[in-house]
């Protein structure tokens, strides 16, 4: 058994007074693309959020219970949250590149980082994109603003700023949800690429596209994990009747 | 008919937003064309440029409008770092409890807060009780005392309008706070907070009350020579010659009163230029 990445026990979360999250325990294994499905509001993000600690920047956020990120505890109190943001990226839902240029935006990453070599700064910039499959596309247009991108050429563009800070582990909150089908294609893709070097969670509405790009697939409903396994077994022969429901389309 | 009292309806809506409107402008108009139509006649190089004489009856301003940018000048220097690093610690990283609210609230309140309080308070700190005496320096302090609030509420609000998206992608991507404003959320606020400066500067430049006790001189033979000496300032010399000094010609008072108006709305037209191109650059 290799040791997992994420070790999730006993989480509880809070908005305020509202309870979105209800005892989640769970494994995340490295290497592999693990996909969270379940109607809206049922705490997908919320977990996902609690996982690079960005639900911090909500005032009313509160968790109880252990998110362990190799045996670390995450919310201990000697945890540098930077160093965690560093290893564990995010992809977001819409696409948010900065108003600055394509190039520009990877380059912040590495500026925070304190790199200044141009060269270097160069190569990061290709390769990210390289790696991102957005390349072939913006490489005579690198100055132009990002802003003037497609929907799904900004979020490449975002997945790429994201893997030029290396991380271990990539977050996906639906990351394909205001995206057109073409474009949809391509990200999936790209997931399936990513699996070899990444550990990857992805969040999503589409239960065709947890079926298809995710080893392991984990239900939510209203706050609870309802069922955790390998996505060929949640989707062949669930062992609850709730999710065997949601994902013949019955509710949700 | 229905459609026929609707329209009619309407129209007496428009008319009465519009006779509101005119109402409004209409003043202004008429007194910017009478200063303009009294003033111009007096305004040539040689009022801009030489000392007053003859009990200020003859001569120029020069030293009321030196006087003036040295006030403008020094006072920015000190309200808008103050001004803005107390609003980026309010939006960014003030945790919104009562006393943070409280804050809030009082900032809120003293940008109302007349000015010749400003003035009263100026004397009483810097010119008395730190002893910088009646001077630039404390007149410059006391006018920026005066402009924190709006430089503190404007950049509060400009650095509030940076979409929340930004920060979130910043620290994502392994960024510190500190980092995330400086790079993410100031650079995309910095057009608002300029604009929200230059109109408090210019509020500042036709102030009386707050330089009154604080700086401003009856009438100076020569321009001041450094921040502790008093200087002349328009506001004040326009009041000067307005009331104390009889048989002046009223060219030279409108012709002041032209000038300081000219500076003032030259700023706000500056301010308005740099907003405008910024929201032709703005594509969130």
């Amino acid at each position: 058994m290799v040791n997992p990445t994420f070790r999730i026990t006993g989480l509880d979360a809070f908005y305020g007074n509202k309870h979105v999250l209800k005892n989640i325990n769970i494994d995340i294994l490295p290497n592999a693309v693990t996909a969270l499905i379940g109607p809206s509001g049922c705490g997908k993000s919320t977990f996902i959020r609690s996982l690079n600690r960005i639900n911090d920047l909500i005032l009313t956020f509160r968790r109880e219970g252990k998110v362990c990120y190799h045996n670390q505890d995450i919310y201990a109190k000697d945890v540098d949250v930077v160093e965690l943001r560093r290893r564990v990226g995010m992809v977001f839902q819409k696409p948010n590149p900065f108003p600055k240029s394509i190039y520009d935006n990877i380059a912040y990453c590495l500026k925070v980082h304190g790199i200044k070599d141009k060269d270097k700064i160069d190569a990061t910039v290709e390769s990210s994109l390289k790696k991102a499959a957005l390349w072939d596309e913006v490489k005579n247009s690198l100055r132009q603003n990002a802003l003037t991108l497609s929907g799904g050429q900004q979020q490449r563009l975002c997945i790429a700023r994201t893997l030029a800070v290396e991380p271990e582990v990539i977050l996906f909150d639906e990351p394909c949800s205001s995206l057109d089908p073409i474009s949809t294609a391509k990200i999936e893709e790209l997931i399936h690429q990513l699996k070899q070097s990444y550990t990857l969670i992805i969040v999503t509405h589409n239960m065709q596209q947890a079926a298809r790009v995710s080893d392991f697939a984990g239900f939510f409903l209203l706050g609870e994990l309802i069922e955790f396994d390998k996505t060929d077994k949640i989707f062949t022969a669930p062992k609850d009747k709730r999710t065997e429901d949601y994902i013949t389309g019955r509710f949700g | 008919m229905g459609g026929v009292k609707t329209t009619t309806k309407q129209k007496i809506a428009f008319s009465v937003l519009f006779l509101c409107t005119l109402i409004v402008v209409l003043p202004v108009l008429f007194v910017l064309w009478a200063i303009l139509k009294g003033g111009a006649p007096a305004i040539n190089w040689q009022f801009l440029s030489t000392m007053p004489r003859e009990g200020m009856r003859e001569g120029g301003i020069y030293p009321a409008i030196i006087g003036t940018i040295y006030l403008v000048s020094l006072s920015v220097l000190f309200s808008l770092p103050i001004g803005l690093f107390a609003a980026i610690y309010l939006n960014e990283y003030a945790k919104d409890n009562l006393l943070t609210r409280l804050i809030r609230l009082a900032i809120v309140n003293l940008s109302g807060v007349s000015s010749v309080v400003y003035g009263l308070f100026g004397l009483a700190l810097f010119v008395n009780f730190l002893k910088f005496g009646v001077s630039i320096l404390s007149g410059a302090l006391t006018l920026a005392i005066m402009n924190l609030p709006v430089i503190i509420i404007a950049s509060t609000e400009a650095l509030a309008s940076v979409p929340f998206s930004f920060r979130e992608v910043s620290l994502s991507l392994g960024a510190s706070r500190w980092q995330t404003v400086r790079y993410s959320v100031l650079p995309n606020a910095i057009p608002g907070i300029l604009t929200g400066a230059i109109l408090s500067l210019a509020r500042a430049a036709g102030e009386t009350a707050p330089i009154l006790f604080t700086v401003a001189a009856f009438y100076l033979p020569k321009l001041p020579k450094s921040i502790f000496d008093q200087a002349m300032a328009l506001p004040y010399h326009l009041y000067i010659i307005s009331t104390q000094i009889p048989n002046i010609k009223t060219e030279v008072r409108y012709g002041t009163a032209l000038v300081l108006i000219g500076i003032v709305f030259s700023m706000n037209i500056f301010a308005v230029v740099i907003r405008a191109k910024f929201r032709k650059k703005k594509k969130w």
